[in-house]
């Protein structure tokens, strides 16, 4: 377990590393994203530009200019180029509703993707099956800002069921919280649901016809226990890795779309806000933070299958 | 491989080039795959439900591309065209196409704005259409090139190994480790502002080749992963060690060999890649960085229509609703070629 642990945070400090050298490199290597030509205004004159770029370390090489900017990430103190507040305070006050949408949406999609799954592969080739199979086939053919623009429209706007955008501290009124991330929670699952509803229930179809259920109905077993305990659980082993990859990946930041439309003010649309002004030190920030969840959830998923699966062992 | 042995008596390894694979790879795969071509093309006959989208795709397709046809003869104006001042007739009554607050009228059902107009007084119908041969174009192109791409880097990690393959398989697993768009809308940002020099060649900010390649680039990892699988396991098969213990190189197994068998992999994946290029453009084009108006896009349009809802919902309702359908088509008929091609997932299908 130890060594599991060391491995897993040696890939995790690569991943990371990597990721804030691209994010840099794409910055960079772009010749229209001078943030000196940015900060200086509308007209700037020679020498205010060259005041900047000294006082920001823009003159100097490319590989300075990131090991600077990688040592302010590690003591908190990076600044952002457009709006000079302090990004890590900043990514720490939206992640908060990051995580909350994050947890709420990966629940409501794996109860929901684990039901339609199971439901439509008992069913297979019956009508309950095609629909549903229609059903999920729409769902992944739907843009999510798109559904959620549309839901924050006429549940949001015109019925008022729920309040359309917007975000309420879970400290500050649980139940406004609540009402306030259904519509996200709800638009963001919908995709997921549908990916991981197919895959569940071909993997299902296909592990119904495995040697070893066969053997566990031929010892006696009930249908419901051979279902649960032989079926289900390994037809979940590849729904957990993908689970483990877009959880992460959305705890990362990587909602965008869904934060931005319902304004829920979390990371992934601070990162999209950031992009929009080329603002560097955030969207490095925000990359190696995602990146950070999704090597972590990357190793839960590994432990995870160690329990679902008891011929994979850790080391 | 029924392939004639003189083959390879008549060009020995030194005399292959690119140009002398090609042919071989022409000739080589109807006798690799005949059987299991004409297979997947009768099990994709007997799929229904896959055809029936598939041919929805070619008349959404074929809507998009007589845009024109529509724009001159039906509606009269051009995707460009605002008609902000303008009134229309409707029911015997005089209509601003824009009234003075700002609001757009909604679909008339007849040959002018027949799905209404846009703020700028822009008839919907004609930019949607317009908007289609963009996403479509946008979509196709991606796919192409993310198929290529993954191909090449597939191919070549996964028939070298070794080092060359850690290098190429990490690198995606880097891309991969980036949430795609904040990776595209990053590219995407950085792109539009200033365009793209490679080498010789200048791409201009404003130009469709912008999302085109983001979109590309992005998706090859995803591609590639399971087409070095592939790969990997192809190399041990016993034609390619039958073609190496003849003599051949690197570059002849590669064309002739693995390459040919590649291509029903390639061909599941690329229907699937179009629609998820399609749902990339679009959200692209929602946060701004895809195609530059006014040229119309779906994406951006639906964008546009989201940021004024309040103004009228059939702005952003009409374009979703178009994606939605092509997205799906394509989907549904992607889904039916991948059974046609997999019999284990048909025989699953059938249960």
């Amino acid at each position: 377990m130890a060594r599991f642990a060391v491995r897993r945070i040696g890939q995790m400090l690569v991943v990371m590393f990597a990721v804030s050298v691209l994010t840099f490199l794409i910055f960079n290597v772009i010749p229209g994203g001078d943030p000196a030509l940015r900060m200086a205004g509308k007209q700037p004159d020679p020498g205010q530009l060259k005041i900047i770029r000294e006082e920001w370390g823009f003159d100097e090489p490319v590989y300075v200019q990131y090991e600077e900017t990688m040592k302010k990430v590690f003591t908190a103190d990076l600044v952002s180029y457009s709006t000079q507040q302090d990004v890590i305070q900043e990514i720490w006050r939206r992640a908060p509703r990051t995580f909350a949408l994050a947890l709420g949406a990966a629940i409501l999609w794996m109860v929901f993707s684990i039901a339609l799954g199971v439901f439509t592969a008992i069913r297979a080739g019956q009508f309950s099956d095609r629909f549903l199979t229609v059903l999920a086939l729409i769902g992944i053919s739907m843009p999510v800002f798109w559904i959620g623009a549309l839901m924050n429209y006429y549940i949001g706007f015109k019925w008022g069921i729920l309040p359309n955008g917007g975000y309420v501290p879970i400290t500050e009124d649980p139940w406004e919280w609540f009402k306030h991330l259904l519509m996200p929670w709800a638009a963001l699952s919908i995709l997921f649901i549908g990916v991981y509803s197919r895959i569940l229930r071909s993997n299902v179809l296909d592990t119904m016809n495995d040697d070893f259920v066969r053997t566990a109905r031929a010892k006696g077993l009930p249908e419901r226990q051979v279902f649960l305990k032989h079926v289900l659980r390994n037809s979940l082993i590849p729904i957990v890795t993908l689970w483990g990859l877009d959880f992460g990946a959305v705890l990362g930041g990587g909602a965008i779309l869904t934060e931005t439309v319902f304004d829920l003010q979390g990371v992934g649309q601070y990162a999209a806000e950031s992009v929009d002004q080329l603002d560097v030190p955030p969207v490095l920030a925000i990359t190696m933070f995602g990146a950070f969840f999704i090597v972590l959830l990357n190793t839960v998923v590994d432990i995870l299958y160690a329990a679902l699966d008891p011929r994979i062992r850790l080391n | 491989m029924a392939r004639d042995p003189a083959d390879f008596a008549l060009e020995g390894p030194a005399a292959i080039s690119a140009e002398a694979g090609a042919p071989a790879e022409a000739g080589g795969a109807p006798a690799a795959g005949l059987g299991p071509w004409r297979l997947a093309l009768r099990r994709l006959k007997g799929n229904k439900t896959a055809l029936a989208f598939g041919a929805l795709f070619v008349v959404l397709v074929a809507m998009c591309l007589a845009a024109p046809l529509y724009a001159d003869h039906v509606a009269h104006t051009d995707p460009y065209k605002n008609h902000l001042t303008e009134k229309i007739v409707i029911d015997g009554k005089k209509t601003n196409v824009v009234s003075l607050d700002g609001i757009p009228i909604g679909p008339t059902w007849e040959g002018k704005f027949f799905l209404g107009a846009d703020i700028n007084g822009r008839d919907t119908a004609v930019r949607l259409l317009y908007g289609g041969r963009n996403s479509l174009l946008i979509g196709v192109s991606a796919a192409l090139i993310t198929a290529f791409l993954s191909v090449i880097v597939g191919a070549i990690a996964g028939y070298f190994r070794g080092f060359t393959d850690t290098v190429l398989s990490r690198t995606l697993d880097v891309i991969w480790a980036f949430p795609v768009l904040l990776l595209g809308v990053a590219l995407g940002t950085a792109l539009t502002i200033s365009g793209l020099d490679l080498g010789p060649i200048h791409v201009s900010g404003d130009s469709k080749w912008v999302p085109i390649l983001i979109i590309a680039v992005v998706y090859v990892p995803y591609m590639a992963r399971p087409i070095r699988g592939q790969v990997l396991s192809l190399r041990e098969k016993e034609f390619v060690e039958a073609a190496r213990a003849q003599g051949a190189g690197h570059l002849r197994i590669m064309f002739s060999e693995i390459l040919p068998n590649l291509s029903s992999i390639v061909i599941v994946f690329f229907p699937l890649m179009v629609a998820n290029a399609i749902l990339l453009e679009a959200a692209l084009g929602f946060l701004g960085v895809g195609v530059q108006p006014p040229e119309p896009s779906w994406g951006t349009m639906i964008g546009d229509g989201v940021d004024r809802i309040l103004s009228g919902p059939h702005l952003a309702i009409v374009p979703g609703a178009m994606l939605v359908l092509t997205v799906l088509a394509l989907n549904v008929f992607g889904d039916g070629v991948r059974d046609a091609f997999d019999p284990r997932s048909k025989i699953r299908l059938e249960q």
